[in-house]
């Protein structure tokens, strides 16, 4: 069973306290859009064995969502940053970098 | 309103190793805003007689006039239950025009008391929360899971904490702080 | 024969008496003993039957590892079946019986199965139980069931209690032998706080059993030392009788800790299961030793050598007057040495090495025991206790018997392998040793945690080391570690000085002698619980099975409660000589938590009965149950479903209230409706989102009905907004929908849209919310006084706030009856006595109470749907008719942009309609329309199904919702609908609403 600092409140929180959101950064496709896009927003996820981005939410605890950079093969956390963002900050891809080379994540490497 | 019972009006087990009490009605007030405004501090320390918003999960005061942290853009304001549809009023116009958001839940919880020098293994059978004196302290609080519902629980003084949880699973709350408090199941851990 | 001797026993006080039951018999121990010991000491050697053959068998072990011994403890509400003999301490009226026989333990009818061995081999379920088909259910499943399972379920409720309990800690260690002791001094010191916990109810391990100095000290009395200094220091908790049951991803380690098993009328829980948060873990657990596989190794009285001197030193029993000892290493040398210096017969060490023992072979000639070098036992003699052994040579087949030993037990010592479950559960990699011939940690690929580093480490001999200098320095070392991980700086005391270990290798020996004919592989037993054999474990790899995995579920090898802490490096070891292999590379199965069995009560904690799970109750449930409601689930929540009187049936009393709130006024108890302020400049745009229509042009005083979807376009949630000032909003959800609405309001302000102002707030239970509903609801509300409800003052879709009949009460022109209807909100703390105030005020006008199931009939009488009725997540708004709710206007909601993909846009979606049965009947709920032909299922065409169905009292008949494709363009056709026997019925396609079309009776 996961902990993850919630980076809103600092409680290092076990998952029972917390809910998990599926990818993070996904970018809004809305009216307008073409079915491509559409469907990439939707359904196309990256699923990596390795670094993955993830949103949580602090649910049991503030409330709030919040970002989580964990392997998904040794369960390691690299970082947990604010929900206010649609990119990673660049000191926890500079850490993820040095602990992970060749590391690539969508648009991030 | 002479008939307003709160949800287990005054139930209480004092025949644990620490005593559990319901607390009966007792004005809260939910406030959103910018912690960080000036304006807005005051305006909750005036209406909640403090001298200072609480810092990250602490809570400052009292029952009858205090503060809890409850997230960055959240904090629970209690006054006595006999003032709480004056102090909103108070509090509303203090901060008109301003962005926040003021409702009162007094009657949306429920407060319980857990006392005894053994308190702290009452709530740590019961939610996943270092509980150990080094770790939480008078005036130290969490939002957290108690069992399977959410609550918020702070140290009000030295053995004793105060836990606040929604009304309709009032009855769950104290059944299992009694039920963790009773006689015979001390964990002798703290 | 098995007895208690005159001296020795550390752990008993011979002064007590502690009266038992086995198998209805009474029988007498000491206050300190197992019940393993104490039965030993009554020479009651057969202790149960075999799981497959009904063999007889006898205690094998004196700890964890115990294959045989399980029993049925306790009586009634405290009956528990499979428990361990060897670690259930000995309690007076403790009552246990046997398992695995009929009619009696000594005579068992099922102990025929083993003459028909060569039938019953691996895999002979797969084999034999496929073919003819109709056999299986009446004849093989039943036949199995039957001779199956070990113990009997318990048929009463437990009665005991159970709890949880968090801890957080530095270093937790496991094991409180000589290792764990030296671990915790080690963290201790450095400061780290630190838990030690052991799984029996005595500190010291084998080290107080084996003898041995520690820094000039006996084991002893250096443990009595170690643990005087742990329990000085304010940082070290010490806890008995809890094992280390699983170790889980970043720090998480469960605590099994067993409260009252040794003193069941003592207060309190049973179990506490400790929900640990641990920095580093050391696990000191020790080493196993394991069994040799020669014919009858499973006969009563044939024990591992070290428990055999566990019995002797620690409870004074010796498990024989004439015992054999059989080994393949010096370790073996200890017990013989133990049970002379007992004053028991010791006729022969039988050492399958050429080259002996070292100091202990020379301690062993010098005390005058006879040592066979190069030999091995040919084969156990005895049926239900050993009568002798029958030698040969270790290199050989076993036919040439060389002599016969007679004896009454024989001390079998494989050598040892460390303890290494805790280790490999989140991950721990092994290594082979070959000079140990054992897995053993590989200290290099450790488990990681959550900061990627190391969390996990290994003290004493579970890392390895046998000698007890080695173990204190590894623990030693161990306990140093994991203080520094944890982020304190370890004092420099050099470790304990203990003795130097002087033995001579081990011979990887697994089964005895090294070629056996078949007939004595057949009686060679590894699993001895799940009655594997040697013979079955060639057979599999003969059939093919080369993978350990594989070799384990067709075998069951490994595959019973003790999780094959016995028998996995032997049968590992049989498996790889079959195929030619060396251990290594065939590889070890997957160790998996718990480490032993834990009771279901543990797991579950306090959440039983009143705790089971957490029930919502409103500010009025106790009124309902007062009434004798018959209530229903609506998520956490229980609502009354119908409010019956005297005899009527559920149905009769849901008409009832139909008709009484129709023709005078019912009253209902909504306040479960969900209740969220949305509050802010940007509070109208940010609803616009989240809505399919328009909120934003609502105005002060008004209500609207809303529809919510999610980003795929599916309908999600529905609810009447009221907009209370130019800023703020009050949007009412489903019940059970608050919660739910709420978080994803958040979603999207806090990771979507955070630049909105808007904040929101569930205040849900804030209300007690009370529907007025009926012609007369009007004159209820007047009578109660203080507020203008008439049409004009308060006209439909309309919200107004006062003080009615002295409360302070929020009143909302809504209905979903059809009827002219007021939903009152007031302070939940007020909820109960406005209920009541309500009450006495309609009394005249005949005003009675009514549960869900009128409000779902009356509903449907007028269309409305219900969310999770007419959606069911994969339903649009559309499908229901629903488009004049959704905005045209708006360029974006949630949901808008999944509406617009083909196959949601489609004309050929099945859309609702009403149904009414062409016979009056009640069409099933679920209900499939069908048509001619067959899907590739070969089940029937289907056009369509039933969403709502219900009895209307107000029409007399039977009336219908359902989904239907091209449905309103076929209105007044005929639908046939298949039914659950079989037949089917037809219904008519009609106009969903039935109930006052135009709306006149609500606006009034």
């Amino acid at each position: 069973m996961l902990t993850l600092q919630c980076p809103y409140c600092g409680v290092m929180a076990e998952e029972t306290e917390l809910s998990a959101g599926g990818e993070a950064h996904l970018k809004r496709f809305g009216p307008g859009s073409s079915d491509a896009d559409f469907e990439t927003y939707m359904f196309m996820r990256e699923n990596p064995k390795g670094v993955h981005f993830e949103r949580w939410r602090h649910s049991n605890g503030c409330g709030k969502w919040f970002h989580a950079a964990r392997c998904t093969v040794t369960l390691e956390v690299f970082g947990t940053y604010t929900a206010q963002t649609s990119t990673p900050p660049a000191d926890l891809l500079d850490k993820i970098r040095a602990a992970r080379p060749g590391f690539k994540w969508r648009e991030f490497e | 309103m002479s008939e307003a019972i709160s949800a287990l009006a005054g139930a209480n087990n004092p025949n644990g190793f620490a005593a559990v009490a319901e607390l009966g009605l007792h004005g809260m007030i939910t406030v959103r805003g910018d912690q960080a405004d000036a304006g807005f501090a005051k305006a909750v320390c005036t209406v909640a007689g403090v001298e200072a918003l609480p810092e990250v999960r602490k809570c400052v005061g009292t029952l009858e006039g205090g503060v809890a942290w409850m997230s960055p853009d959240e904090l629970m304001v209690f006054v006595p239950y006999s003032l709480v549809v004056e102090k909103l009023e108070e509090l509303n116009a203090a901060l008109d025009g301003s962005h926040f958001l003021a409702v009162n839940v007094s009657d949306a919880r429920a407060v319980f008391g857990i006392t005894g020098p053994k308190a702290r293994e009452v709530i740590a059978k019961l939610a996943p929360v270092d509980l150990s004196p080094e770790a939480f302290g008078v005036g130290d609080l969490r939002r957290t899971r108690l069992a399977q519902i959410a609550a918020a629980f702070w140290m009000n003084s030295e053995d004793s904490f105060r836990l606040v949880c929604f009304r309709s699973v009032a009855e769950y709350a104290y059944n299992l702080l009694a039920m963790s408090a009773s006689a015979g199941s001390e964990v002798d851990y703290f | 024969m098995s007895t208690r001797l005159s001296k020795g026993g550390r752990l008993v006080d011979t002064s007590s008496t502690v009266a038992f039951q086995f198998n209805g018999k009474t029988l007498t121990g000491h206050a300190g003993d197992t019940l393993a010991s104490a039965l030993l000491a009554n020479d009651q050697m057969l202790v149960g039957r075999s799981f497959k053959y009904h063999r007889p068998r006898g205690i094998v072990a004196s700890g964890a590892e115990e294959p045989n011994a399980l029993v049925n403890l306790g009586q009634n509400g405290k009956f528990e079946p499979n428990q361990r003999a060897t670690t259930t301490e000995l309690f007076d009226g403790l009552s246990a019986t046997s398992q695995n026989h009929w009619p009696s333990l000594e005579f068992d009818v099922g102990a025929v199965n083993q003459y028909f061995t060569p039938f019953l081999t691996a895999g002979f379920y797969y084999k034999m139980f496929m073919h003819p088909r109709p056999l299986w259910k009446h004849v093989y499943e039943p036949f199995i069931r039957q001779s199956a399972g070990l113990g009997k379920a318990p048929k009463e409720k437990d009665a005991d209690r159970y709890e949880h309990f968090y801890a957080y800690v530095d270093v937790t260690v496991i094991g409180g032998g000589v290792a764990g002791l030296q671990a915790a001094l080690a963290a201790g010191e450095a400061g780290a706080k630190v838990l030690v916990m052991e799984q029996t109810a005595a500190w010291g391990g084998r080290a107080v059993v084996d003898g041995g100095t520690i820094d000039g000290m006996s084991a002893e009395t250096w443990v009595a030392s170690a643990l005087a200094r742990l329990e000085e220091m304010p940082n070290v908790t010490l806890r008995r009788r809890m094992m280390g049951a699983g170790v889980y991803d970043h720090g998480y380690l469960l605590g099994y800790e067993r409260l009252t098993d040794h003193a069941p009328d003592q207060d309190g829980p049973r179990h506490r299961l400790w929900r640990i948060r641990t920095k580093q873990i050391v696990t000191a657990t020790g080493a196993i030793e394991r069994p040799i596989s020669f014919a009858g190794n499973d006969i009563p009285g044939v024990m591992l050598a070290s428990a055999v001197r566990d019995y002797a030193v620690n409870y004074g029993v010796a498990v024989g007057k004439r015992t054999v000892v059989v080994t393949n290493n010096d370790d073996g040398y200890r017990t013989a040495i133990a049970m002379v210096e007992a004053g028991q017969e010791v006729p022969a060490i039988i050492d399958a090495r050429g080259q002996g023992a070292g100091d202990l072979g020379e301690k062993a000639r010098k005390l005058g025991i006879r040592v066979a070098l190069g030999m091995a036992i040919s084969k156990v003699k005895g049926g239900k206790r050993v009568e002798g052994v029958e030698l040969c040579r270790m290199e050989g087949n076993g036919g040439a018997i060389l002599e016969t030993i007679k004896c009454d037990a024989v001390a079998m010592s494989g050598g040892w392998s460390p303890v290494v479950h805790l280790w490999s559960h989140c991950g721990g990699k092994l290594l082979w040793d070959e000079v140990e011939n054992h897995f053993k940690p590989d200290a290099t690929r450790a488990p990681t945690g959550a900061d990627g580093k190391p969390f996990v480490l290994t003290a004493g001999s579970a890392s390895g080391p046998l000698g007890l200098g080695d173990v204190l320095a590894d623990a030693d070392a161990a306990g140093k570690m994991a203080a520094e991980a944890a982020g304190y700086a370890p004092a420099t005391t050099p470790a304990p000085a203990g003795d130097a270990r002087d033995e001579n290798q081990m011979k990887p020996v697994w089964m005895m002698p090294a070629n056996p004919v078949y007939e004595l592989r057949m009686k060679m037993w590894l699993d001895y619980q799940n009655d594997v054999k040697v013979s079955d474990v060639q057979l599999a790899a003969r059939e093919g099975f080369e993978s350990v995995e594989h070799t384990k579920r067709y075998t069951t090898l490994g595959m019973a409660t003790d999780q094959g802490k016995l028998s996995n490096i032997n049968g590992l070891a049989v498996l790889a000589d079959s195929l030619g292999e060396k251990i290594p590379q065939v590889g070890t199965t997957t160790f998996r938590p718990p480490y032993t069995p834990i009771s279901m009560g543990a797991i579950g904690g306090a959440a039983r009965d009143d705790v089971f799970q957490p029930i919502r109750k409103t500010p009025i449930q106790q009124w309902h149950e007062d009434q004798g409601a018959y209530m229903e689930p609506v998520g956490q929540w229980r609502r009354p479903y119908t409010f019956p009187r005297g005899n009527e049936s559920h149905a009769q009393a849901v008409s009832r209230e139909i008709t009484n709130t129709r023709t005078n006024v019912g009253l209902l108890d909504a306040s479960t409706l969900g209740k969220i302020i949305v509050k802010g400049p940007d509070a109208g745009k940010f609803l616009d989102l989240l809505y399919t229509n328009m909120m934003s042009t609502l105005k002060p005083g008004k209500c609207r009905y809303g529809l919510m979807c999610n980003e795929n376009g599916f309908l999600m949630d529905d609810g009447v907004v009221a907009r209370l000032d130019e800023e703020t909003f009050l949007v009412h959800t489903t019940s059970g929908g608050a919660a739910h609405t709420h978080a994803h309001m958040e979603e999207w302000l806090q990771t979507e849209w955070w630049d909105f102002k808007v904040y929101t707030a569930d205040v849900t239970e804030q209300y007690a919310q009370i529907a007025v509903v009926g012609p007369k609801a009007r004159m209820v509300l007047e009578k109660l006084g203080g507020m203008d409800v008439s049409k004009a003052a308060l006209g439909f879709m309309d919200w107004t706030q006062g003080k009615l009949g002295g409360f302070d009460a929020r009143i909302f022109r809504i209905s979903f009856s059809g009827e002219l209807s007021y939903e009152i909100a007031v302070p939940a703390s007020q909820g109960r006595a406005f209920w009541d105030a309500l009450m006495a005020a309609g009394e005249e006008f005949g005003m009675m109470p009514y549960g869900t199931e009128c409000l779902h009939v009356m509903r449907a009488e007028k269309g409305f749907i219900m969310i999770g009725d007419e959606t069911d997540g994969t339903v649009i708004p559309q499908d229901l008719g629903l488009h004049w709710a959704i905005s045209k206007k708006k360029e974006d909601f949630i949901g808008k942009r999944g509406q617009q993909r083909t196959f949601l846009a489609s004309e050929e979606r099945w859309q609702l309609v009403g149904l009414e049965t062409v016979d009056g009947s009640v069409l099933p709920d679920g209900a499939y329309a069908v048509v001619h032909g067959h899907n590739e299922n070969g089940q029937r065409n289907m056009i369509g199904r039933v969403t709502s169905t219900y009895y209307s009292p107000t029409l007399g008949r039977g009336i219908a919702m359902g989904l239907i494709k091209h449905g309103p363009q076929r209105m007044g056709e005929l639908v046939e609908f298949g039914k659950v026997d079989g037949t089917t019925v037809m219904a008519k396609i009609v106009d969903p609403v039935w109930y006052d079309k135009e709306g006149e009776k609500q606006n009034v």
